[in-house]
């Protein structure tokens, strides 16, 4: 039975070996992370009580992912937009699809995650990829990166929107998200 | 036999990217020298020692060295190998928000490279400036790196973190491997068993 861990890993991997970003259209790998020990987060993301979580397990229709780094510069300029952005999520009255944001903090570990969050006051999830592993499914992407997935009719997530940089106008990408995702529920 | 493929493919999941920038902020400007040795040099100095004693030019037109925070701050030294790569361009940015980390421990933070005071000068506005003294060890080349014992065989330092207390001495020593940032948590967790 050890063998399915390192082979489910393997093919997992494997085509995660490609260098280029994910681009609209592409369906996304499976990707794992950690549960969050935050109840806010849980409740937030719909998760249930296990250690860790897939992307299937996302209480949402479209996830907007913010790839990020402690250390880049630009992230930390762009930290105060992704949170007016977050705002908008929140605020939003419009019934209908439900958009959530995350970050995967690339390359940093937790401690670093933890400080780019009480340093900028980041209210939605932001995750440690301190290994890469996340970063490589992505498709190795330069910092900030945002990627936009869609939750198909089976429930597999596509890529909507791939694209390096910042926001720069949270209106303007929330109205950019809802237009690609119409339909996509 | 099994226990030999289950290693391998956790090794393979372990690799850290290496020499690899990922911040847009240098996307085209920063040289990729590709995974290098890990470590290429033998360190001279141990915990408990006092720190070499030198002074070096830094890009503000000023001198730095470790006698002008004896009494006064802790110091962390950051070497790095070399300006306008990759893991270096992603290292120094991130302490810029780490200040308050470092300020709480009374530390301050000595950046330091071989390369000369113009290509530092120019790397570190790229990042819109760095709160800590930048120095340059270009000449005598390396001479400072070398006292330490992390001045690899091509001429660049070791990506490398020395902890001195207010007394002078060596508290911390941490030479990473060369393609890998050295962790913030690890640093503030030795600054804080100084204290």
């Amino acid at each position: 039975m050890k063998w399915i861990v390192p082979v489910v890993l393997f093919a997992m991997a494997f085509p995660a070996m490609a260098m280029d970003a994910r681009s609209p259209g592409e369906k996304l790998l499976e990707i794992s992370l950690e549960t969050p020990d935050s109840l806010k987060v849980k409740e937030y993301l719909g998760l249930a009580a296990k250690p860790s979580f897939i992307m299937d397990d996302l209480d949402a229709d479209v996830v907007v992912v913010e790839v990020f780094s402690m250390y880049c510069p630009h992230c930390q300029r762009e930290a105060p937009v992704v949170n007016r952005f977050y705002d908008l999520l929140v605020k939003r009255k419009t019934p209908g699809t439900s958009i959530k944001l995350l970050g995967i903090g690339v390359g940093n570990s937790q401690f670093e995650v933890d400080h780019f969050r009480k340093t900028y006051d980041i209210p939605f999830p932001l995750f440690a990829d301190g290994d890469f592993i996340v970063h490589r499914a992505l498709g190795q992407v330069g910092t900030p990166y945002f990627i936009v997935l869609a939750r198909e009719a089976d429930r597999s997530w596509k890529v909507v929107l791939s694209r390096p940089g910042g926001i720069q106008s949270p209106e303007a990408f929330l109205t950019t998200i809802v237009e690609l995702t119409k339909g996509e529920k | 036999m099994k226990s030999i493929w289950f290693y391998l493919v956790l090794l393979f999941m372990m690799v850290p990217v290496s020499g690899y920038c990922l911040s847009s902020a240098f996307e085209g400007s920063v040289y990729d020298p590709g995974t290098l040795k890990p470590r290429d040099s033998v360190v001279k100095v141990k915990v408990g020692d006092p720190v070499p004693d030198f002074r070096l030019q830094t890009i503000d037109g000023g001198q730095v060295g470790p006698g002008q925070f004896r009494g006064k701050k802790n110091l962390v030294i950051s070497f790095i190998p070399a300006a306008w790569t990759p893991v270096c361009s992603d290292q120094w940015p991130g302490y810029n928000i780490a200040r308050p980390l470092f300020e709480s421990f009374d530390a301050v933070l000595l950046g330091i490279s071989v390369d000369s005071l113009a290509t530092l000068f120019a790397w570190t506005r790229a990042m819109n400036d760095l709160w800590f003294p930048v120095a340059s060890d270009f000449w005598p080349h390396g001479a400072v790196a070398d006292s330490f014992g992390v001045l690899r065989s091509n001429g660049t330092a070791e990506r490398a973190i020395i902890i001195v207390d207010k007394k002078g001495i060596i508290r911390f020593i941490h030479v990473s491997d060369i393609n890998v940032r050295p962790e913030l948590g690890m640093i503030i967790k030795a600054l804080g068993a100084i204290e």
